[in-house]
């Protein structure tokens, strides 16, 4: 497999932003490539929910620059990161747990009929279709999402990144509410996004899953990168000490 | 159970069939219980004022066509401000301003019509009253968007915002004015405050009801071919029959109940002296039919609810209400929308004003006082949560007919001031402890 050659998707340079005095992503500089599934890794804390905000236009970011194909993005809002057809599964979901599995499914980017108004049937009709896909054991179409259960919300947030046209997904934690079964799907899901050249980032604590879903990994402590890896260079154990003593073994021993 | 084989949610656990009957009724129509509650507690509130009246005073005067017809009238300036105050209430917001622009408003356009507007076109100008309502609505658009501002992106509480807004458009009608009342207003103006000239008699609204009617039948029908088309369970053909009937019915009582409401003997004696006609032997009985603010409150609540309901703009609303962080992620600017539902909620003040200071023929700067209680209080009852997310613009309209109907009968069976703010502040209470108990419950 040729490794990553050409422009990256995604090139995050020099990232920083702080919060008061808390320096929550300090320099970091991440690529993703077409096809290819990034993991994040680190601590409870460590930033990588920030870092992946700011790509999301969730944060506007102190300094650092964003490069999309091989040109400089600006994001400074999620309506931004949208255009660049990035998608994010955020941790909390971010679901409007009053409307039901459409209207969230579609929100803000909602079908309209010929004379403007939002064409409620026929958004049903398609997230009817989506989730035959993704979770064919999903029913609850017309009661609001909070009355679904932590998993059928994540399949709504889920179902949200992969309906759009998305080239770039962001998945925060997208298995952390869900039962084997589930969590089996999301590979899946996984998978095939890869494998129709979509770039992935993938944050979870699950260093096993990552390291059989991702083809880098890149570990965070305290805001700074501590390095990114193959998966096939590195053990699961390597990937385990980077996260403990925020040093790279690999290069410490070179 | 082997016809309940709908889509409808199964309780195997009922083995009562009159439960059953009437869950299964109420699914199959999609009627909230709360819409029930409410119609019932109208029932009960027109009932108890008719009966108390009967009883005590030897007459009963509530269940009277003028009664009703002047409740409806009433009822007009609260509820089409309560329009608003749910897109307010469904984004977390209040608004504890929307009397005192009313007042602020009211003052304005009777500065318009009576002293500015007759110097350059002349009195009774055809265009005055045109000017002058456009006057009103835009005036307080520009307020309740200036607050907006202020609350969206001064990040200032709206509960702030709004109070001092209370204090500063009272004053300042106070202070335009003088404290005078500004009156009389351009006749045409005066109209859109009802009375028997500004009703559009027995022709116009049976046009008007029956127009309802086949809106009504039109809706359901859309909906059944709605749900065929995209294979969606379908409502059992009874229970849209009972909706389509319930609409109409509903639609023609209430004609037949304005119609039934004559003019009054003098001003019908007025009337055919100017148009030179004979009053038959027995008098002539010219009906009222629906009063014009009655129909701009009907406008304002089909606008309103078209709004919320079927546009991305009332989306947003309720994402906004449901998940602030949410719907700014999915790229709305919640900002904005913030400064728009209070320029809505603002420009419907105005509104209300030309309806108040219409019926009224004039204005002071007194007019809309502790309105904003009704308002909201109207909103609540109508099933508006304080907690956001949930709301609708037909809810608010019945809760502003249910705070109206207290306040008037209260008023027709002599209860005094005092006794009638202890009861208003009462039930607002009860109502929002009820609405607690009913979420509760229905989780
Ligand atoms: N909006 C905010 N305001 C202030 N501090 C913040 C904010 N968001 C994050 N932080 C701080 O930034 C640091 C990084 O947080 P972040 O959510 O990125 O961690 P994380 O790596 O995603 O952790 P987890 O694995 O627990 O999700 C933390 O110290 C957090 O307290
Ligand atoms: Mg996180």
């Amino acid at each position: 497999m040729a490794k990553n050659q050409g422009t990256p998707l995604v090139d995050l340079r020099n990232i920083s932003i702080s919060f008061g005095g808390v320096q929550a992503v300090d320099d970091v500089s991440i690529d993703l490539y077409p096809g290819e599934v990034v993991g994040l890794l680190g601590h409870n804390g460590a930033g990588k929910s920030t870092l992946i905000k700011i790509l999301a236009g969730a944060y506007r970011m102190d300094s650092g620059e964003i490069w999309i194909n091989g040109e400089k993005a600006d994001i400074k809002t999620p309506a931004d990161a949208r255009d660049y057809n990035i998608e994010t599964i955020y941790q909390t979901l971010a679901l409007a747990d009053n409307l039901d599995a459409a209207a969230n499914l579609f929100l803000g980017r909602e079908l309209t009929t010929r004379l403007g108004l939002v064409d409620d049937a026929t958004m049903e009709s398609e997230t009817r279709k989506i989730m035959a896909r993704l979770n064919p054991n999903f029913q609850k179409f017309s009661v609001p999402v909070s009355a679904l259960s932590g998993g059928q919300r994540q399949s709504v947030a889920i179902a949200r990144a992969v309906y759009f046209d998305a080239k770039i997904v962001i998945m925060d934690e997208p298995t952390a509410a869900l039962g084997v079964h589930e969590t089996e799907m999301v590979a899946e899901i996984i998978k095939e996004l890869k494998a129709q050249g979509l770039g992935i980032f993938l944050i979870s604590h699950d260093t096993r899953e990552m390291m059989a879903l991702c083809d880098r990994v890149s570990v965070m402590k305290n805001g700074a990168l501590v390095g990114t890896e193959r998966v096939e260079d590195v053990t699961e154990d390597d990937i385990l000490s980077m996260i403990i003593l925020g040093k790279n073994p690999k290069r410490e021993a070179a | 159970m082997s016809d309940a084989t709908q889509d409808a949610p199964a309780h195997p656990g009922t083995t009562q069939t009159g439960k059953t009957a009437w869950t299964k009724f109420l699914t199959a129509t999609e009627i909230d219980t709360r819409l029930i509650g409410m119609v019932a507690a109208l029932l009960i509130i027109w009932t108890g004022f008719h009966l108390y009246g009967v009883i005590v005073n030897d007459f009963g005067a509530f269940l009277t066509p003028r009664n009703l017809w002047n409740l409806s009238v009433q009822t007009s300036s609260i509820g089409i401000m309560a329009c608003g105050m749910v897109l307010v209430i469904i984004t977390r917001h209040i608004d504890l301003s929307v009397g005192s622009i009313l007042g602020f408003c009211a003052i304005i356009m009777g500065t318009v019509q009576v002293n500015i507007l007759p110097q350059f076109l002349g009195l009774g100008h055809p265009a005055i009253w045109i000017i002058t309502v456009l006057v009103g609505i835009a005036m307080g658009a520009c307020i309740g968007a200036f607050q907006g501002a202020l609350i969206a992106y001064g990040a200032i509480p709206a509960f702030i915002v709004t109070l001092g807004g209370l204090l500063v458009w009272r004053g300042s009608a106070f202070l335009v004015a003088r404290g005078e009342t500004i009156s009389p207003v351009d006749e045409t103006f005066s109209l859109l405050g009802g009375g028997p000239y500004g009703a559009i008699g027995a022709t116009g609204s049976w046009i008007v009801g029956l127009i309802a009617c086949a809106a009504v039948v039109l809706l359901v029908l859309n909906g059944r071919r709605q749900r065929t088309k995209f294979r969606f369970p379908q409502h059992p053909v009874w229970a849209d029959t009972f909706i389509a009937v319930v609409g109409c019915a509903v639609a023609i009582g209430a004609v037949l109940l304005v119609n039934s409401y004559p003019w009054p003997r003098g001003i019908v004696r007025r009337y055919t002296q100017a148009e030179g006609i004979e009053i038959p032997e027995g008098g002539l009985f010219i009906s009222h039919g629906f009063a014009i603010p009655v129909l701009i409150l009907l406008a304002v609540g089909i606008v309103m609810t078209v709004l919320l309901r079927r546009t991305r703009f009332g989306r947003y609303v309720f994402a906004i209400g449901g998940n602030p962080e949410a719907a700014a992620l999915a790229g709305i600017n919640t900002q904005w929308m913030t400064v728009k539902i209070f320029a809505i909620m603002g420009g419907l003040a105005g509104l209300s004003a030309v309806v108040a200071s219409a019926r009224l023929n004039s204005a002071t700067n007194a007019l809309g006082t502790l309105d904003e209680l009704y308002v909201i209080a109207a909103a609540v009852i109508g099933g508006t949560s304080l907690a956001g997310g949930v709301g609708t613009v037909f809810g608010a309209i019945l809760g502003a007919l249910v705070m109206q109907s207290l306040q008037s009968g209260m008023v027709l069976i002599g209860f005094d001031a005092g006794m009638q703010q202890v009861v208003v502040g009462s039930v607002l209470v009860l109502a929002v402890f009820l609405d607690i108990l009913y979420r509760r419950n229905s989780k």
